[in-house]
């Protein structure tokens, strides 16, 4: 053991006789290890973010919708082609054991004149519970209840955007809109949202009873899509069976019939736009550790050259007794010493670099330290790898040569 | 008395591409303790591979040889090092000193190597080499701030610190001045008056009228073996030199 911390030691004291080259040598991996590391936390804040924005929509939202997503057969004609109506929401309220919330959405929209001009924006139907499901919050006012719903009121809730546009700085509670000349009135604002993960400003929004939508804007009879959540995140494989079986039977579709509706989970939402930003991640990880091994191919040139230059050092240590292996030793634990330092120093250079983004800029990066451990025991791997090189060749010396060489 | 060295029927044969270079052609030598032996020869005359085989630094073609009762031609590797790190001690005509390195971590250089803690304290054990051979006063120096003949004598010191059977001398005035090599002599005098064994190679026959004894090879055998007639004392010449020449010897302070 002490004898390890001699050769540690005396490494340390020949990597110090020459600062300057030292210094050089190592910025290679200073700059990998702090290129990665940064890469890295940047990759995993926007990652962070993204799912973060996206579970705020709530983890356990179910979205069905209607029409398989994957159709690869051909069609039958709109008869066949069956659609969601309010009894299918109906049924899986009533019969759902794992569905908590349930809630038709019927989407429409286009211009909205009121207070102090017009906008043009999307108007949602939904129920009551859509707002537990979707985590809606009131500013002024309040949200309508099922018997608006029932009675097909033409009762419109606004998003803050809308509000914004619409009647600035005033509660619109109590005014009247009208959606594309159907007059509605406002009973409560929306609580801000903001952008969601893909971009979309989610307050340009009207949210108003899914039959009045239905019937007064659209004049149809189907209903867009359903949302629902599920009353626990373990049981959420249970509860898209579930309802995929009400649905079926709701449908009336026999055994062998390809379902006529798609059910997707929150989780797998949110899986595959994080997966695109981990790959994102990695592969910008990757490149800074490209880096690093260039970073270890110039710690493995410059041991080349110390060698050579060392090559009396070396005769004179094995002529006082040093063994092949106690010179190998020593030119690899300056390698290893070399890159760690240089591992150590790019550790303190990212932290500093991901302060100064999160300061300045718009990037919300985060440093796990995992990644900080990966990255220095990755540092010092590549101080073995092209160290041995040149440290077996220090070894291979024969004494005399060694002594004699100018 | 017990022999230190004995060589029987040493052969060192280099091989150049397709001619093989017979440097040792079969060389029986003993050395007792406490000699002084001076291997004289011109050059190409093999003292300098018989050196290297004394030093273990290399091995011989054929032949036997016993170090302090070790049979150490049949050693290699890892037991050749351990045998260079206890019992030999090295001089060579050019220093050979770790450059911006202290004289008393030179000194204690052999003694990093010391996987059996035989020596239990290195730092005294260096302070001590080092001021046998009168250097207590230059401990940090490093070798570009001292002399050709302290940067010798803090060789002589590494030499000494492992406390070895025999200390091995190739050239050591080589590369001095007639003072300072009469000054390196003096302390291999020294050394030798207190009991310690000396093998040194020259070339220059007034460097090896110091020692006890002189063995001269020719072309790889031993052509003469006998005791110094007139030996001189190093002590004696040195105090012979004009005095304003001691003043020269002083290095730049740091």
């Amino acid at each position: 053991m002490k004898h390890v911390w001699n050769l540690i030691k005396a490494a340390f004291k020949s990597i110090l006789k020459n600062r300057m080259r030292s210094l050089l040598t190592s910025l290679g991996i200073i700059i990998g290890v702090s290129a990665v590391i940064v890469m890295v936390s940047i990759g995993e804040g926007s990652q962070a973010r993204i799912e973060n924005e996206i579970n705020a929509l709530g983890t356990n939202l179910l979205i069905i919708f209607p029409g398989s997503s994957s159709a690869g057969g051909v069609r039958m004609g709109a008869g066949s082609f069956n659609r969601f109506t309010f009894s299918d929401v109906e049924k899986i309220k009533n019969e759902a054991t794992l569905i908590e919330n349930v809630s038709s959405v019927v989407r429409s929209g286009g211009q909205v004149i009121g207070g102090t001009g017009n906008w043009n924006t999307q108007v949602y139907g939904v129920e009551p519970d859509y707002f537990i499901i979707r985590n809606w919050q009131i500013e002024y006012g309040e949200f309508f209840t099922l018997r608006d719903v029932a009675a097909n009121k033409k009762v419109a809730l606004l998003g803050k955007t809308i509000a914004g546009e619409l009647f600035p700085d005033q509660d619109p509670t109590g005014q009247t809109i009208r959606i594309r000349n159907i007059p509605f009135t406002v009973i409560g604002v929306l609580k801000a949202k903001g952008q969601s993960g893909m971009g979309q400003d989610q307050d340009d929004v009207i949210l108003a009873p899914s039959t009045t939508v239905l019937y007064r804007l659209k004049g149809r009879q189907w209903v867009d899509m359903i949302n629902a959540s599920t009353v626990s995140t373990e049981r959420m494989d249970e509860a898209v069976a579930e309802t995929r079986l009400i649905l079926r039977e709701s449908h009336r579709l026999d055994a062998g019939d390809d379902d006529d509706f798609t059910i997707r989970s929150q989780a797998e939402i949110t899986e595959a736009v994080t997966a695109t930003s981990r790959t994102m991640t990695l592969l910008l990880g990757s490149i800074a550790a490209v880096s690093l091994i260039v970073g270890g191919i110039g710690i493995m040139n410059i041991m080349l050259v110390s060698v050579t230059e060392r090559t009396r050092e070396i005769g004179i240590r094995l002529s006082v007794g040093a063994r092949a292996s106690d010179i190998l030793t020593q030119f690899l634990t300056e390698a290893v010493v070399l890159s760690l330092s240089g591992g150590i120093i790019g550790i303190l250079l990212s932290a500093g670099v991901v302060a100064i983004l999160n300061r300045f800029t718009e990037y919300a990066a985060i440093i796990q330290p995992d990644i900080i451990v990966i990255s220095f025991l990755f540092s010092g791997a590549v101080g073995i790898f092209f160290g041995f090189y040149p440290a077996r060749k220090a070894a291979a010396l024969n004494p005399i040569d060694a002594l004699r060489y100018e | 008395m017990s022999k230190v060295i004995e060589i029987k029927n040493l052969t060192r044969v280099f091989k150049m591409g397709d001619i093989a270079v017979h440097a040792l052609r079969g060389v029986n030598l003993n050395v007792d303790t406490g000699e002084f032996v001076a291997i004289m020869g011109a050059s190409g005359s093999g003292k300098s591979t018989l050196m290297n085989l004394l030093g273990c630094l290399d091995k011989p073609t054929s032949g036997e040889y016993f170090l302090d009762g070790i049979k150490v031609n049949e050693l290699n590797g890892n037991a050749f090092a351990t045998i260079r790190n206890e019992r030999i001690g090295f001089i060579f005509q050019t220093f050979n000193l770790l450059a911006r390195t202290s004289a008393l971590e030179n000194v204690m250089l052999p003694l990093f190597y010391d996987r059996r803690g035989r020596i239990k304290n290195p730092g005294a054990a260096a302070v001590e080499a080092l001021t046998r051979v009168g250097l207590s006063d230059r401990l940090e120096h490093e070798p570009s701030q001292l002399s050709g003949g302290q940067q010798q004598r803090v060789a002589i010191a590494r030499a000494l610190v492992n406390r070895p059977a025999i200390i091995l001398a190739d050239e050591p005035t080589g590369n001095l001045d007639s003072r300072t090599s009469v000054e390196v002599m003096s302390v291999f005098q020294n050394l030798n008056d207190q009991g310690i064994t000396i093998i040194l190679v020259t070339h220059e026959p007034d460097i090896a009228l110091y020692a006890r004894r002189v063995v001269e090879l020719r072309d790889g055998l031993i052509r003469r073996d006998s005791p110094v007639t007139g030996r001189r004392n190093a002590a004696e010449d040195l105090a012979a030199f004009p005095e304003e020449e001691v003043e020269e010897m002083e290095t730049p302070e740091q």
